[in-house]
Formats: structure tokens, sequence, C-alpha cells
């Protein structure tokens, strides 16, 4: 069973199947309206299948909201190499905790999802790159893909139509970086997570050079729904230009934490407030993580916004991954900032020198004002480095590190102010949590 | 080196599924799998992998040298890895940190003296609505309070 109660204000249409005894199942996910988009997009050209999904306005739901539709439209399907779709199961984002639920509970309707974009590509084999920590999620997509083999949904001869469509599970080693997708590439390939230099894009180099489509879960586990209700239906579920519903992943502060299904566009405070049962212990709100650690703070005030991506990055934050992290009004930002950091400090993988110097600079800064330590000028130190990181590495880990700190700092100055006015005498340091919190 | 009958079929598999031209993509796999029946990445495992593979130990090595669940020592019978990221963070998830270092008198990534228990403060495992969470091996633990902490060290085998 899922982890938590599902919400009345919930639209389930990717979670519709969660709570089904058995939902796991090959025959529970056939008598509840599986692979029946599969054999709907089985009689579309591979054209006609790209427009169904930009007409239904998915976004990808990795954090990048990039149309997912435009995306496949990009891939060279032209080329003589064998094309390729890789599955982005490596859900590292702190407060992200939704593909997992949806490769446990419903790992065939991830699985139709995948053979649509294999149809859309023209390509015969797909890869699922799942976290190493999630090795249980391993187990249950194979057991799935062992399901699928058996009733002809792939192999050499998918359901007798003589398209040949093989899919296979991968395991990552533990590294926040391969969840970038050209980093998950060179990982996927037996290398190092490091970002590469794109152009060109995955659709043209992909997985070993190939033209490759790459989404994250929850995207290709929406593609089923779009084709069972049509692209235009499932875009209305939505807000404007953000078509359908998303996993919000509830958590921090608030009495009922969880995973629900909200349409795109749902009001941040009804979240909140009715969904999540309002702030624990009668607390007042203080600050949201709207999508992930990468975004940008909210400060209470700015809360009555509608999640979606356009109306975040209006407000310039981002709606991430659906990381919705509640903050009570005893929550200490200069902890959380310094959390956030020795974070990305952690997974920056190395590769570019402002990512590199910038995380573990900020992280000993940080650090030096939550211990009593700091300076008058750390507060626009923090903020300076952060602003020289943007925009100056390969993949988005600079910016991820740099963008919620600039917030931080911009938004509660005071409380970084009120460490370093407080300058407390240093402390024993514990031997035993040295280590690890440095 | 040879592996156990059920891992070399996995490998055997494995291979199977990548291009014939691209054993390599079977390197953190097969990694991951030998040294959860190995106990660990060892020198004699990152040459096998090597030749496997058909690439050098020092390519492998900078795989191994990458990732954060690749260890060349070996951990504890039970890895208590318990995050302390931002939803746990909120939640407790430092105090059960604290809480699990003293009791076992052991720091991030140290194993017990009678090898039963390791220790390691992770990052975000995935578990943030049900936080604070704590994984031993491959097994997620939800919503762990400090009573339930310790009562879970008691049973892998830690002395009060």
């Amino acid at each position: 069973m899922p982890y938590n109660e599902p919400n009345p204000a919930e639209v389930r249409v990717l979670s519709k199947r969660f709570g089904i005894p058995n939902s796991q199942s090959i025959d529970v996910y056939l008598a509840n309206e599986g692979y029946q988009a599969y054999e709907r997009a089985a009689k579309m050209t591979p054209d006609e299948i790209v427009n169904v999904v930009k007409a239904s306005g998915l976004r990808g739901r990795g954090g990048a909201g990039f149309p997912t539709g435009m995306k496949w439209s990009f891939l060279a399907r032209n080329s003589p190499k064998p094309k390729y779709i890789i599955v982005n199961a490596d859900e590292s984002e702190p407060g992200t905790c939704k593909d997992r639920l949806l490769v446990e509970f419903d790992p065939h309707q991830l699985i139709e999802g995948i053979m649509i974009a294999g149809l859309a590509a023209t390509s015969n084999q797909g890869y699922i790159y799942i976290r190493g920590e999630y090795r249980y999620l391993i187990d249950i997509m194979n057991k799935a893909i062992a399901e699928a083999y058996d009733r002809g949904y792939l192999g050499d001869n998918v359901r007798g139509t003589g398209w040949k469509f093989h899919l296979a599970t991968h395991t990552g080693a533990g590294a926040y970086e391969c969840g970038e997708e050209s980093a998950l590439l060179e990982s996927f390939e037996g290398k190092r997570g490091i970002p590469r230099i794109r152009p060109p894009f995955p659709a043209v180099a992909g997985a070993y050079q190939s033209p490759t489509i790459l989404n994250n879960v929850e995207t290709y586990a929406a593609v089923p729904s779009i084709f069972r209700m049509g692209g235009e239906e499932w875009a209305k579920l939505g807000s404007p230009k953000n078509g359908g519903t998303r996993m919000f992943c509830l958590s921090g502060h608030v009495n009922r934490p969880g995973v629900y299904e909200l349409p795109m566009g749902f009001p941040l405070m009804r979240m909140i407030e009715e969904v999540g049962g309002g702030i624990r212990g009668g607390k007042k709100l203080k600050a949201v993580i709207p999508g992930g650690s990468s975004c940008p703070v909210l400060k209470a005030e700015e809360c009555n916004i509608n999640m979606d991506f356009d109306s975040l990055a209006a407000a310039k934050s981002m709606l991430g991954s659906g990381g919705v992290v509640v903050m009570d009004e005893t929550t200490d930002i200069v902890a959380v900032a310094l959390r956030i950091m020795r974070f990305y400090a952690h997974e920056s993988c190395g590769w570019c020198i402002p990512c590199r110097e910038g995380t573990t600079w900020l992280r000993k800064i940080l650090l030096r004002i939550y211990e009593g330590h700091g300076v008058a000028s750390d507060v626009d130190l923090v903020g300076e480095l952060s602003k020289n990181m943007l925009g100056r590495t390969f993949c988005p880990l600079g910016d991820a590190a740099a963008m919620p700190t600039i917030a931080f700092v911009e938004k509660f100055r005071h409380e970084f102010e009120a460490y370093i006015q407080k300058q407390v005498p240093a402390a024993q340091p514990d031997p035993l949590l040295q280590l690890a919190s440095v | 080196m040879t592996f156990s009958p059920e891992l070399e079929a996995k490998i055997e598999r494995m291979f199977s599924q990548y291009p014939p031209d691209r054993r390599r993509s079977a390197v953190i796999p097969m990694l991951m799998y030998a040294q959860d029946e190995i106990g660990s990445v060892t020198r004699e495992l990152v040459e096998e992998v090597a030749r496997r593979t058909g690439i050098t130990p020092l390519a492998v090595d900078e795989v191994v040298t990458y990732y954060s669940m690749l260890h060349r020592m070996p951990l504890g019978k039970s890895h208590v890895q318990i995050c302390t990221n931002i939803s746990c963070m909120l939640n407790g998830g430092t105090e059960l940190w604290e809480q699990a270092t003293r009791r076992l008198g052991i720091g991030h990534k140290e194993v017990s003296a009678d090898g039963k228990i390791s220790l390691e403060e992770v990052e975000c495992m995935g578990a943030c609505s049900w936080a604070p969470a704590i994984q031993v091996n491959y097994d997620f633990y939800h919503q762990v309070t400090p009573q339930k902490l310790d009562e879970m060290l008691t049973q892998l085998g830690a002395a009060r």
C-alpha cells in the first residue's frame, strides 16, 4: 500500500492504480486499462504520436519543465544509428520521492510509456537507469519487465506487429550528479558521472553517441494516460501551458506529509492547508522550498501562488521536481542553507571549477557563520560567490547550488546577520560527528 | 575470479542487454552486484571487472572512486545509513544521526569493533514525505523515532 492516505483534493490519473491490491502485476494492469494506450499509439505514425504529446502540454517532470513533445520531435530519427530510450530513475533531488512510488506501485504504466516513446523514436531498445539505493525497485521493475516479455509487450515481435523492442534496468551506484542527463549517459556507459558539453543534445548524440530520448520516470508514466484521454483532454487537467497533473511530494512541518497527485497550477496554500493538514503544532508558516532543494525559497507571504512552471518562474523560483518542503516559524534558515550546501559540495562531480570550488567555499563560509565565527562581510560574500557560479558550469548543478543560496541570503539576511552578531565562543567539536559535519 | 552461479548468470544476462561492443556499460552494475556478494570492492574484483569489460583496471578505479555506494573496505554486517538532508533534518534526522554515533561510539563511514554495524550519514534517499528515514543495507525505514532507532540498533546487535 502507498505510504500515505490519499486526499480528496487529488486528481488521480498517474496514481489511479495505487492502492489496488497487487497493482504491480500485469494482470491487474490489464484489468485497469493497461496497455490500451500502446494499442492506440501502435496505429499512429511517429509524427502523430509526437503531436499527441505536444497537444497534452506535458513538460518534463524531472525539474526543467521542458515540453516533452518538443523534446521528442528533436530526435534525429533519420540517423542510421540505433535510437535509444533512456529512463531517468535516479531520483535524488532533496525533497523528491515520487518516482519511487510510480515504479513501486505501477511499473507497467512506466513500461507502457517507454514503449510509446519507443514507437515515436522508431527505437528497438530502452534502459531504465535506477539509483543504486532503490535496489528493491530494480527487483520490482525486472519482474514487471519479465511479465511484459511473457505477454508479448516486449521482445523481437511486440504483439505480433513486427516491431522489436527490448527493455532492461541498469543500476546506478550513488551519485546525485547522475540525475543530470548527460552525466547519466556517461554513467550508463560505465564511466564517472561527469556532464557532457551540449550541443549536441541527447536527441542527436545520447547513449553510445546515438539519438536518444531521455526523460524522467514521471514523464514517461504520464504518457499512457495522455493516449487514453487524448492530448487536449489531458492538457485541460492542468493550467494553461502546464498540462495535466503531477506528483507533489509534500514534506517538512506539515500534519500530513505525503505524495499527492494534484492538477498543475494547484494553489500552494491549499496544498499546505487542505492537503497537508496545515502546519504541525499550530505553528506559523515561515517559508517553502517549492520544487526540491535547488529551487529558491518562498517566504510565507509569497506562498499565495499556483504551482505550475510559469507561475513559479514569474516568482523567480522553480517548480522543479515537485518536492515541496514546508518550514515553520521555528526553522533556522542558516542551518537549512548550510545543510543544502553541504549536499551540493558533496555531490559536485568536480569537473567544472566554479562548481567544485564554489560549493566547497560556500559550505566553509556557511559553516563558519553557523558556528558563530562569521564576519560581517561574509553575508555579502556568500551572495557574490553564488552569483559568480551561475551559468558558468557545464551542467545545472552549479546553478542548483547557487540559486537557493542567493534566495536564502536575500530573503532572510537578518538571520545570517544575527548569527554573525552573536559570535558564540568556539565549541569543542564532537570527534564522532566531525567527519560528517564538515 | 569466479562468482556465485546466480551472479554469473546475472552478469551473463547483463552483457546480453548491452550492444556487443559496449561491454563497458556493465562496469557499474557488475561492481555493485559483486560488492554485495564479496563485501567490498577488492583489488581482485577491480581487475576482474576490467578483464571482463575490456578496459584497464585504472579505468575501473576511476569509476570506483566516484560513486558513494562503492567502497574498498568492508562495511558492517548491517550498514546503517541515516539521512540528514533537508526533509529529514526538519523532522529530527540530525538528532537520529547523533544518537546513533553516541550509542555505537563510531562516526561517519566507520565500522563497530565487532563488525556488526557500520554507520553513514547519507544524502537524500527519496523518502522525504516519510521522514526521517534510515536505510539498513537496502531496506528502508520510515518515520523513525529515537525509540525506534534504539530498538533497531539493539536488534542489529549494538551493545547497550
